[in-house]
């Protein structure tokens, strides 16, 4: 059976198979995923038994359940009002100067993605972001540099494993 | 004026909440009826923003006849500015629970939720290792309640109650039309109380020392303190517990750097106070018998002359058509007009007049449009460009 087949079967056995489960699940896929393919959401749709539209209609509602290819590592800065007023579009152009692409874009490695994101709720500690789940605050160029850079390292200690 | 007036800091939200077994017994002992007669004489109204008494709320729910009832914690605290409760939660999270727990012996519910924006995933495993703490107490006094988490995924609009219900049923975040109102149908169609997390943190100190302690600080309409946000141009950025009815200028004296131009009170969907207008704006809610008084969820945000106002009503306005759900056409089609309106104004490509229609559109949005985030817009696009419409233009 094909992994995301399964992922979803047991996503569906641990929250249930009712419609107040479908969040969970779309989280749950997303998770271990990072975004929503076509698949799964027909997978998600098969199991619930719901129309296949219903699904994807629900999941492109919240900006957290990609229905692109993201890469391993999401990173959300915030672009709303404090953070912007204290710089947080430099720290966005010091991530698209480090890892070459722009926002919506994911690095052909397919090792991170950057978005902005509205707000992330740490005003008193702006500029912020998120990668993946972990909160990042007070950045700056220098400080964004010295963050994506440990995550950069882990990549190449992550290719030595393989080889 | 303001001279040798100061803050009254208050100190319940984060006081230590080691005695919440205590608390929750102590008033498992009292009748429903007590303890609704209790949160109705502490006056304590809703800290989310909208400010309706809690007391009430607990009690048309109680008065509802249904087997099943639910108890939601709404945290998904989106409001840009604000970030209070967050810090409930991780510094606090037992009276969040306890007053939960409360409120379901109060209505007659057995199930919590606790709704956390996406955003704050990172809380999870603290909060679940409370809730755990929380259920083994529960059962050691055999009180039927059980608590659990619902993970948002990022979407501004389901802070509103029932974009809330309808995000936890698997569904997109679309407000529904109201009444019904949610004591009587909510979550799945059943009588619910849903409260923000800081409203059950106070009706935590209430439960704990009575409405009076309560009721006796703030003002007449705004008893009792509130939690602050604080943000923007200020040298003291953080989270300040106050008591309600603080006047503007006693705030921006205590908070400002020394050049505040302008306060955003309440968020992207409160009001832009210009500094000519600091004395007579207090913070509280509605029926003051003078001066404005504004309501907050707690967002503060503090603007110098450095800033452009236009760059800020931009921001918003960018805020707002991401975050309008998009079924009703007056936010859905406003949010995109007023943002390409002031564009249009700012590059000469119209003339000033016609920021007197965009604000007639605004208006008509506060009429018109279903649910709170459409009828807010207009709070923050009048208020700035009526009081700096030649930063719009020029």
């Amino acid at each position: 059976m094909n992994a995301i087949t399964v992922l979803v079967k047991n996503l569906a056995d641990q929250h249930g198979r009712e419609r107040q489960n479908l969040l969970p699940i779309l989280q749950g896929v997303v998770e271990q995923e990072k975004y929503l393919s076509e698949f799964s959401m027909i997978e998600i749709a098969r199991e619930l038994d719901l129309p296949a539209a219903e699904v994807f209609g629900t999941a492109t509602f919240y900006s957290f359940l990609e229905h692109k290819k993201m890469g391993k590592y999401i990173i959300r800065i915030c672009k709303t009002i404090s953070c912007s007023m204290k710089g947080s579009n430099q720290v966005l152009l010091t991530i698209q100067d480090m890892l070459k692409i722009t926002v919506g874009e994911t690095t052909p490695d397919g090792y991170f993605s950057l978005l902005q994101t509205n707000c992330l709720g740490f005003c008193h500690q702006a500029p912020a972001m998120l990668i993946n789940n972990d909160v990042y605050t007070d950045l700056t160029p220098e400080k964004v540099r010295e963050i994506l850079s440990v995550y950069m390292n882990k990549k190449k200690e992550g290719v030595t494993d393989v080889q | 004026m303001s001279n040798n007036y100061q803050l009254k800091r208050v100190d319940f939200i984060f006081k230590n909440e080691n005695d919440w077994e205590e608390v929750l017994s102590k008033n498992l002992s009292h009748t429903p009826q007590e303890l609704i007669n209790e949160l109705i004489s502490s006056e304590l109204k809703g800290r989310g923003g909208a400010g309706f008494p809690t007391g009430l709320k607990w009690k048309l729910s109680a008065e509802a006849v249904d087997e099943t009832k639910y108890v939601i914690c709404n945290a998904d605290e989106g409001e840009p500015g604000t970030f209070k409760d967050r810090e409930i939660l991780s510094k606090v999270p037992f009276k969040v629970l306890t007053a939960m727990a409360i409120c379901g012996y109060v209505i007659g519910a057995k199930i919590g939720t606790i709704y956390l924006r996406g955003e704050y995933f990172f809380l999870q495993p603290e909060l679940n290792k409370a809730i755990s703490e929380f259920k083994y107490y529960c059962d050691e006094i055999k009180f039927d309640f059980t608590i659990n988490i619902f993970m948002g995924s990022g979407a501004y609009i389901c802070g509103e109650e029932t974009a809330l219900f309808e995000s936890m049923e698997g569904k997109r975040g679309e407000p529904r039309n109201k009444p019904p109102y949610p004591s009587s149908y909510g979550y799945m169609g059943k009588p619910t109380v849903i409260n923000n997390v800081e409203t059950l943190a106070h009706a935590y100190t209430i439960f704990n020392f009575g409405a009076k302690r309560f009721y006796d600080l703030g003002v007449q309409y705004s008893r009792g303190s509130k939690l602050y946000s604080v943000s923007g141009d200020t040298p003291k950025p953080g989270i300040y517990e106050l008591e309600l009815g603080m006047s503007l200028s006693d705030f921006v004296d205590e908070f400002g750097d020394g050049d505040t131009k302008a306060v955003q009170v309440g968020g992207a969907s409160g009001f832009l106070v210009p500094r000519k207008r600091f004395n007579e704006t207090t913070i509280g809610f509605q029926g003051k018998l003078t001066g404005i008084s504004l309501p907050t969820g707690g967002s503060m945000m503090l603007f110098n002359s450095s800033r452009s106002m236009f760059n800020v009503l931009d921001n918003y306005l960018v805020f707002f058509n991401e975050e309008s759900c998009g079924q009703c056409t007056p936010c859905r089609v406003g949010c995109q007009q007023l943002l390409r309106g002031i564009k249009a104004v700012k590059s000469g490509e119209k003339n000033a007049q016609y920021l007197d229609k965009l604000l007639r559109l605004a208006e008509t949005m506060q009429y018109t449009a279903k649910c709170g985030l459409g009828q807010s817009v207009a709070n923050s696009f009048s208020s700035i460009v009526e009081n700096f419409r030649e930063e719009m233009i020029y």
